[in-house]
């Protein structure tokens, strides 16, 4: 049960790994670092000297001493809009308050005044879908002029723009699960709801105000005059508007009534799983840097990870010689049992079956699901296509697209093709998914993508009698793979938010134990699969 | 022996005799006011009587009521302890007419010594040096001018009945004997209700010491020496057997006195003979005067334990009981030296005043003997004395003992009240007091340098903090993680008025650097065991809001918590509104009042209703806005406070 690793620490290639990672860590920690600090030093000292906490002190202090913070695109929309949005201008994150875990949104003033670039829309709206999901009170730290004019038409017409905010928090608060806001700054037009849809509002005297429009837009539109604490600050909306509920005298003031707010929510986690008590991996997680190759391309056994995320190295496996390029099996992580389904290679029409199976066998149990992508696609070619893979194939889809089971993925390698969507890539909605630096996300391989390129294009030439030279056809596939390895990176990948953020993968298992803890704030549905085409 | 024995009294002394007497297979009756139903001596004895109210003379001075518990548990003796009914030749009667055994002298040598001048002419004639004054029944104050000038200034004016430096006066000049005279009297007469004085020599550079006897009616001995000359206000405050500098032939010479003294009245029990010497030109056998004789146990009495071995409550118990004395003279020797700090609940800087609290932590350290009648969490009342415990350290040299009494003076943690901690600890680091300098002066002379206000320094400030967010104890979960950049909160303390901002960015459950100005101290776990910066960290006893940080003798923090700085419901105080229509039916404020928050202003008639309009705040009326009978809408101005800034201006 025990897994044994072959892994030896001493020799070249395992410190050649570590290199390896520890470069392409060292990668995303500075963009990391860049998205921490908000929106510069100038932006953040005026932030300062207006007695306000810096958006990530706001987060530090809502939450439990202590707590651990997940934070959700933590480099989202990095590289966009020149770099003005670091962390896409919000916070957002799920961490414990009075106990309970629950998920934290905080605009980011320092950021182009907390407007919401449709990066920032894109976020929020990730944050509230988990929130969702999870069955998690949702905090909002209110410091925003609403949407960012210059990009208002992809921020505020369509289905998943702003408006769909409030509608979510409508939706949220209908399930019953609780919405908190908490204004420390601007609150306009758009934002003002907010704070209105919230089932408890907190707002900072002579700090925080909400109104539909401000000052300015009011004396244009009916030449009143009219100061913004007057028009809408703590005192007029506490007093006498009714908007928000609870006047604080400053942020700290201000964090600890939503914190006694929070306390106040009469909330039990629900009873899900049989957790067991935690264990420490036999192996170090430290290791992973030196047991997982650099190079995507370089086979590995997926074990190996396993036996450094699970609790004792124990792992259950299920089927294993059946179907061997996937990996399945029953394991424990920080004491939550889980279903581990994990790619050692392409997937083959077995593999592709045992993995339904499996998929099954933990929907029936209730059991979360964990996918450790590493997985360049379903086999290809005449045998097989004739065998029926995407038959298979389709029954490993079905079975991950409809289980009602937490899924939580995350990307150890490669993500491509179809292969992605068996596994539970973005499109089939794990709870969370999260990739590691050395990761690359694409329908295909770079080389794969102009090979198909190529060939298409020396069909044509060739079919009008035309040559086309090796360094031709070379130079006419150079731009393809430098944007296909520019796109597949996971920063490329995380600034788009088409996952939850990027990991070092010496933290993933805390990162999954915290995943599955959050996901497990929800009581785990009955399962009803759709058709298998048998 | 006793089968059952009642102890009429609480505290530390109660739990110290329990003590002894279970060793002795004794069984032990407590009795108890409603202040101590829960207190540790109630919780020790086998049995528990209660007794009355807190105040001592609804309970514990109550004779009768303490001998009625006595025969109701039948108990055959009782042992006062000191203080309350101790030395009251009464209540020993009663005990004895009742049928049951008093653990102490008889009536007879209580009164001897009840009246210090009555007690002094006795003790000449018994051959014990007394000092020289006057102890006669002329009060006249003419006459006792010319006693004074007789004996030579300086002189003491003392009450007869007194005890404690009540009704005490020193008096430096003939000049100023007739107010001090007054004074001393009037103060007697409020505190004993006998204005009777005497007067003595004053001593120069004197020192207290006292020694231990022990006698069975017939014969008596003693067990040496205590020095006791370190006194803020004639309180003892750290006693020490043997006396420092003292000569064996001058230790024969008092021992001698002091068993002549207890065998002149046919002493019975432990009992304490005072002598005030003559520390200015070294300890000599002709320097030393009969005081007083204290007729019970003694508070400092373990020291005296600590270097003869002697169980002084089995000595009493068995003498008691008939037996005779446990051992002669000649078996009694010293072995060492021993301290004693007494550990009173009181604010030193602000004058030694008494303090009261729960004590949310208690520990003493170990290598000490610690005689106390609290443990965690119980109260110090402000009904009875607010020691907390005495500290009793014995080495082979008296610098080992003191070395001793540092340590644990040092290693002390009481958590929930203000102690003397500090200053005991200073007073043991005393130089004259470590070479043996003492008198009872000493204290006085260099008090500024006892009395040290102890500063934090950055450590204490960063364990303070983590203690304060809980995360000293943290558990598996507490980990602070976080996927890329640690987060940083603001932990905010009070000390002493001044607030300090602490940032603490946590980086594991293990590891946390904290930020205190411009200072950052690196807290890490290490084995379990907090380091900050790589030292050991103090402990820490967090209580409520409360943190303690037990290092420099007990550093107390609050945590600031925001939510005590509620802001105001109604937003601006300044103007008093109308909170509905109706009809003024009085305005009591008037322009320039200075009102307090919750003062009725207006009175409003609305909806079949009386409505108080009250002051929201502290401040002076500025304007009255409105007039009696006067008809107002909603959220008329009534009355408007003149604004604070305006008030701070005009201050």
């Amino acid at each position: 049960m025990k897994l044994q690793s072959k892994a030896i620490p001493s020799s070249a290639e395992f410190q050649a790994n570590r290199d390896g990672h520890l470069e392409a860590i060292r990668v995303v920690e500075e963009a990391a670092a860049l998205a921490a600090a908000g929106g510069g030093e100038a932006a953040r000292e005026r932030h300062l000297s207006r007695g306000k906490m810096l958006p990530r002190e706001r987060v530090a202090n809502l939450l439990d001493p202590g707590s651990p913070f997940l934070e959700v695109g933590a480099t989202a929309a990095h590289g966009l809009y020149d770099g003005a949005a670091p962390c896409a201008g919000v916070i957002a994150g799920i961490g414990r308050v009075q106990g309970l875990e629950c998920m934290i949104v905080c605009n980011d003033a320092t950021v182009k005044g907390g407007t919401y670039y449709p990066m920032t829309v894109k976020k929020h709206l990730r944050a509230q879908e988990i929130a969702e999901e999870c069955n998690l009170p949702c905090i909002y730290l209110v410091d925003s002029g609403g949407a960012n004019l210059p990009n208002q038409d992809e921020v505020f017409p369509d289905r998943d723009h702003f408006g769909r905010i409030f509608y979510n928090q409508a939706n949220m608060s209908a399930k019953g699960i609780p919405q908190i806001a908490v204004v420390m700054g601007s609150c306009t037009a758009g934002g003002a709801y907010v704070p209105a849809m919230s089932d408890v509002t907190i707002i900072v005297k002579d700090q925080g105000t909400i109104f539909l429009a401000g000052p300015p837009l009011v004396k244009a539109a009916t030449g009143e005059v009219v100061t913004a604490e007057d028009l809408g600050g703590g005192d007029v909306h506490t007093r006498l508007s009714g908007v928000a509920d609870y006047l604080a005298e400053d942020d700290a003031h201000a964090l600890a009534l939503a914190r006694r707010a929070v306390a106040g929510l009469n909330r039990v986690k629900p009873a899900t799983v049989d957790w067991a008590s935690p264990e420490d991996p036999a192996y170090d997680p430290d290791e992973l840097l030196g047991v997982v190759p650099a190079d995507l391309r370089t086979p590995y056994d997926i074990r190996e990870v396993i036996a450094r995320l699970v609790d004792g190295s124990r792992f259950d496996e299920f089927k294993a010689r059946f179907g061997e390029t996937l990996v399945c099996g029953f394991a424990h992580l920080k004491g939550c049992p889980v279903g581990i389904v994990a790619n050692n290679g392409v997937l083959f029409s077995e593999a592709a079956q045992k993995g339904a199976h499996f998929v099954e066998l933990c929907s029936q149990r209730k059991i979360p699901l964990l996918f450790l992508q590493n997985i360049t696609g379903f086999m290809v070619g005449r045998k097989y296509e004739n065998e029926g893979i995407a038959r298979h194939g389709a029954k490993m889809v079905t079975a991950v697209a409809t289980t009602r089971v937490p899924k939580v993925t995350m990307v150890v390698g490669g993500s491509f093709g179809a292969g992605n969507y068996g596994m539970s890539g973005r499109a089939y909605q794990p709870r969370f998914m999260w990739s590691w630096p050395n990761s690359r996300i694409s329908v295909m391989g770079g080389e794969q993508a102009a090979g198909v390129l190529a060939t298409v294009r020396r069909d044509a030439i060739e079919r009008k009698g035309g040559a086309w030279s090796a360094e031709e056809e070379a130079e006419f596939k150079r731009p393809t793979i430098e944007m296909f390895e520019r796109q597949s990176h996971p920063l490329y990948a995380s600034a788009r938010l088409w996952d939850d953020g990027i990991v070092d993968p010496r933290k993933s298992r805390e990162v999954l134990a915290l995943s599955l803890s959050a996901a497990l704030c929800a009581p785990i549905d009955e399962t009803r699969f759709g058709v298998f085409r048998m | 022996m006793f089968e059952t024995i009642l102890i009429a009294n609480r505290g530390e002394i109660a739990c110290r005799v329990i003590d002894t007497a279970r060793k002795m297979g004794v069984r032990t009756v407590a009795v108890y006011s409603d202040a101590d139903r829960a207190a540790r001596h109630v919780a020790m004895a086998d049995r528990a009587v209660h007794i009355g109210g807190p105040a001592p003379a609804d309970s514990y001075l109550r004779g009768d009521a303490i001998i009625e518990a006595a025969l109701q548990t039948g108990a055959q003796a009782i042992h006062p302890g000191y203080g309350f009914l101790s030395e009251n030749p009464d209540f020993v009667e009663a005990v004895e007419a009742a049928g049951l055994a008093f653990i102490g002298p008889s009536a007879r040598a209580i009164r001897a010594m009840g009246l210090k001048d009555a007690a002094k002419v006795l003790m000449e004639e018994a051959g014990v040096p007394v000092v020289p004054g006057y102890h006669g029944d002329n009060q006249d104050p003419e006459h006792l001018s010319g006693a004074a000038d007789a004996i030579g200034y300086p002189v003491l004016i003392k009450a007869v009945a007194g005890g404690g430096g009540k009704g005490m006066r020193l008096v430096e000049r003939a000049g100023d004997f007739a107010d001090a005279l007054d004074s001393a009297r009037s103060e007697a007469r409020t505190a004993f209700g006998n204005d009777a004085v005497l007067i003595e020599k004053f001593i120069q550079k004197p020192r207290h010491i006292e020694v231990q006897v022990f006698g069975d009616g017939q014969g008596a001995v003693h067990l040496f020496e205590r020095d006791c000359s370190l006194q803020r206000r004639h309180q003892k405050v750290i006693e020490e057997a043997p006396a420092p500098g003292m000569t064996d032939e001058m230790r024969a010479a008092m021992g001698q006195a002091a068993v002549r003294a207890a065998e002149a009245i046919g002493y019975a029990g432990a009992g304490t003979v005072e002598f005030i010497v003559d520390g200015s030109r070294g300890l000599r056998p002709d320097g030393f005067w009969f005081m007083e004789m204290n007729t019970r146990l003694q508070v400092e009495h373990p020291v005296t334990e600590a270097i003869t071995g002697v169980d002084l409550v089995e000595w009493q118990l068995r003498v008691a009981s008939g037996e005779g004395l446990p051992k002669c003279q000649d078996e009694l020797q010293i072995n060492g030296h021993a301290f004693e700090a007494r550990l009173y609940a009181e604010d030193v800087p602000k004058g030694f005043l008494p303090a009261t609290g729960r004590l949310a932590h208690l520990r003493f350290p170990d290598g000490a003997r610690a005689d106390t009648g609290v443990r965690a969490g119980d109260e110090i009342s402000p009904h009875y004395d607010p020691m907390i415990a005495k500290l009793i350290t014995h080495g082979a040299t008296r610098a080992g003992a003191l070395r001793r009494l540092s340590a644990a003076l040092r290693d002390c943690e009481v958590a929930g009240t203000v102690t003397n901690l500090g200053f005991l600890g200073a007073l043991a680091a005393h130089e004259g007091f470590a070479a043996g300098e003492v008198d009872t002066g000493l204290i006085a002379r260099d008090l500024d340098m006892l009395v040290v206000e102890p500063a934090p320094d950055t450590r204490d400030i960063a364990l303070a903090a983590l203690a304060a967010m809980g995360v000293l104890d943290a558990t598996e979960g507490a980990t602070g993680f976080t996927l890329w950049s640690p987060l940083t909160r603001t932990v905010h303390l009070h000390r002493q008025g001044d607030e300090i901002a602490v940032r603490v960015q946590s980086l594991s459950a293990e590891a946390h650097d904290v930020q205190i100005g411009d200072t950052t101290v690196e807290a890490r776990r290490v084995g379990g065991r907090w380091q900050l910066d790589g030292q050991a960290a103090a402990n820490v006893a967090v209580s409520g809001h409360l943190v303690t940080v037990f290092d420099d003798y007990g550093l107390d923090f609050d945590i600031v918590d925001p939510l005590d700085r509620a802001a105001m419901a109604g937003g601006d105080r300044d103007v008093i509104e109308a909170p509905m229509p109706g009809l003024v039916k009085a305005v009591l404020a008037k322009p320039g009042q200075e009102v307090r928050e919750g003062d009725r202003l207006a009175v409003l008639e609305a909806m079949k209703m009386e409505h108080s309009l009250l002051a929201a705040r502290d401040g002076t009326v500025d304007e009255v806005l409105v007039e009696e009978g006067a008809q107002v809408e909603a959220g008329a101005a009534l009355i408007r406070l003149a604004s604070e800034d305006e008030e701070g201006e005009a201050a």
